[in-house]
């Protein structure tokens, strides 16, 4: 997924004709990373995927600042405005919509769902951001490791990815929630700088981000070693060798700056991937509990409201969708980008 | 090919080895007492202790592993306890040959809670497997050849949105509406084909398999799309075309083919996952398979059902891996086996 040697000088290099008459300064020499970004910049989709990622994103960071300063009012309950008669239903039409809640209110508690929605994003992207930056930082340090010594660590890490992903993720996850909460809200926060862990929404997103990393790191270090593999053989690195680089060099001045953009478009994908599992996991009732919000556990709640008040079943579902499906465009169009071989 | 096939057993073997250990050793550092609640409510001490030493639990934790892995092969007894044999049988619970552990709990062998479980997670399985593969590929072999066309663009962006619903909300859609609010179904309930016959097992089966055949087959069609676009642009296809055959000889039999072998390994791969039950799907439909089982085991910390299951799902996915690999060499010719 390098980017062919043989592009990069054809722009690099000012075309012969122009050299020639000795206006070099007209033609300015793109880097490999400035080309990728122009091809981004033109596919439409991705752009309009990475504006809706770039809300996200902006929704996650503003959402607790919206929230202390009294904009944002997640967790309050507006019961007047619930019908107690239909059994707690929002008066008025798609959910009870109106001007102070633009997109109702949370059946049975009458909470402000555009509240919700928009905090929830500050814990499921957290989550997700946490997992894939773990994730990925294991598969890289391994799969570089694994890639470049070969041998005996090569076959030692291989045998581990085969016993990682042999274990049934969903199942482990269930199994180990409620002993790990306990082993990290009990004995882990006890630890000198970990005391905040004995807060229970803090407990619990780490467990869920503990569960995403132990099991998704294996295909970004399959990933890395593959292109490592080959990364090894080149001239550069013999060079690097002969001058007595280090190990440490090697590895990461030598070799990481060559594969980054496989990782980068991992990376990209891993988020959206994140987020849905996060969603999942809730439904099994793993993670964050209410009344703080999540992605997850608003869809676990609305899950119970499908006919009575379709308002609030169908948002919340199409919010998550929307996340995912932008992110992973971002993704999509990153590589494209990347590897202008790739046909969409 | 032989020596290659028994060096995977081999490995495998001890893969399974190895990984039981570590599931031991994870529930075994849990600090959660299973003694305390295959014991249940109003345990006393002494009860507690007891408990303890029926199920092994007051051995160490490689005595633990050892029992484990010899009731696999020949069986073991719960309380193991040679002398209350003879004063007293009915007290021992035996747990035959491929003994995966016994749930106080649920008063039942793991081996057969896996047994009444099993069949209803396979059935899922098998026919979401099938909507899959025939959707997935189909499709997909449709995008790539109407590649840049309006059907191409409308199918690789629906499978997107597809795949970014998340299966419980697709399962309870389908549930809800398609079959509680619409009556365009009967609401799913699991018959077994010995009750309802092949149409009441296939149409009792068919929202839960549609909710997990929608979430792979997203998959599916992005893949296949792109390994018969690469197909497509191979030199032998092209020669296929200038030597005058059919379009649809060449399309299915030159650049089908070639796409098809990573497509078989994926699909390998998912279905021994899924084998061993979707929990959520089957969560969603309440449908009795392990998955529910891995659900309810977990609400009550029944660790006997939990470690069964987990070390049986984890034999799937090894002996799929094999099965696979071997596969592989036998689909690709230009695949050594080293």
């Amino acid at each position: 997924m390098t980017i062919p040697a043989s592009e990069m000088e054809g722009h690099a290099v000012p075309p012969l004709g122009e050299s020639e008459e000795g206006v070099a300064g007209k033609v300015a020499g793109r880097s490999p990373t400035q080309l990728a970004m122009a091809r981004f910049r033109a596919d439409k989709l991705s752009m309009i995927s990475f504006y809706v990622s770039c809300f996200v994103v902006f929704a996650a960071v503003a959402s607790p600042i919206l929230v202390k300063i009294g904009v944002f009012d997640p967790d309050g309950l507006n019961q007047d405005k619930l019908n107690t008669d239909l059994g707690g239903i929002p008066h008025g039409a798609f959910g009870g919509v109106s001007w102070s809640h633009p997109l109702g209110l949370t059946p049975g508690n009458g909470e402000d769902l555009l509240s919700r929605l928009s905090f929830s994003m500050t814990y499921s992207l957290g989550i997700a951001l946490t997992g894939t930056l773990i994730t990925v930082l294991i598969g890289v340090v391994l799969g570089i490791i694994s890639g470049f010594s070969g041998g005996f660590v090569d076959a030692t890490v291989g045998r581990f990815i085969d016993l990682t992903l042999s274990f049934p993720q969903t199942m482990m996850l269930l199994a180990l929630a409620a002993p790990t909460v306990l082993l990290i809200r009990k004995d882990v926060s006890e630890l000198p700088l970990l005391g905040f862990l004995e807060n229970p929404d803090l407990a619990n997103g780490l467990f869920v981000v503990i569960i995403l990393s132990a099991f998704g790191w294996p295909p970004v270090a399959r990933v890395v070693r593959g292109q490592v593999l080959s990364i090894r053989e080149r001239e550069f690195i013999e060079a690097a060798k002969l001058i007595g680089a280090s190990r440490k060099r090697l590895y990461f001045k030598e070799v990481l700056p060559n594969v980054w953009a496989p990782i980068l478009v991992y990376t990209t994908l891993l988020i959206p991937a994140y987020i849905s599992a996060e969603a999942a996991f809730s439904f099994l009732g793993v993670g964050i509990k209410p009344p703080t919000p999540t992605l997850g556990n608003i869809l676990r709640d609305s899950v119970s409201w499908t006919t009575a008040d379709p308002t609030y079943f169908f948002l919340p579902g199409i919010v998550l969708a929307l996340t995912v499906v932008a992110f992973n465009l971002v993704g999509d169009g990153a590589r494209d980008a990347l590897d202008p071989k790739t046909h969409r | 090919m032989v020596a290659y096939i028994i060096r995977r057993l081999i490995a495998g073997v001890v893969l399974l080895v190895v990984m039981s250990i570590v599931t031991f050793a994870l529930f075994f550092a849990s600090p959660i007492d299973p003694a305390q609640f295959a014991c249940g409510k109003n345990c006393s001490p002494a009860m507690k202790a007891q408990t303890a030493a029926s199920m092994g639990y007051d051995d160490n934790f490689f005595a633990q592993w050892g029992k484990f892995a010899k009731g696999v092969f020949v069986g073991r007894d719960f309380p193991d306890d040679p002398k209350l044999k003879i004063t007293a049988p009915e007290t021992i619970a035996h747990c035959a040959a491929p003994c995966l552990g016994y749930s106080k709990e649920r008063t039942s062998t793991v081996t057969d809670l896996i047994k009444q479980t099993m069949p209803v997670s396979l059935s899922i399985a098998v026919v979401a497997f099938a909507f899959w593969i025939i959707g997935g590929v189909l499709l997909g072999v449709i995008a790539a050849l109407k590649r840049g066309t309006l059907i191409d663009r409308g199918l690789v962006g629906l499978s997107l949105v597809l795949y970014a619903f998340p299966t419980f909300f697709i399962g309870l859609l389908l549930l809800k509406f398609v079959a509680i609010q619409w009556n365009w179904v009967p609401v799913p309930e699991y018959t077994p084909i010995a009750e309802g016959g092949i149409t009441g097992w296939l149409s009792s089966l068919l929202l839960p398999a549609i909710t997990l055949a929608v979430f792979f087959m997203a998959g599916y069609v992005r893949m296949t799309r792109a390994f018969v676009l690469e197909s497509l642009s191979e030199d032998y296809v092209r020669t296929a075309r200038a030597k005058g055959l059919p379009k649809r000889t060449v399309t299915f039999k030159h650049a089908l083919r070639a796409a098809l072998t990573p497509i078989v390994t994926m699909a390998g791969l998912d279905f021994a996952g899924l084998m061993g039950g979707a929990i959520i799907t089957e969560s969603v439909f309440n449908y009795p398979g392990l998955g529910k089982l891995a659900v309810a085991a977990n609400t009550d910390f029944d660790l006997p059902t939990l470690v069964g299951l987990v070390i049986l799902l984890a034999s799937f996915v090894i002996i799929a891996n094999i099965i696979v690999d071997v596969l592989y060499a036998v689909i690709d010719p230009r695949v050594r086996l080293s």
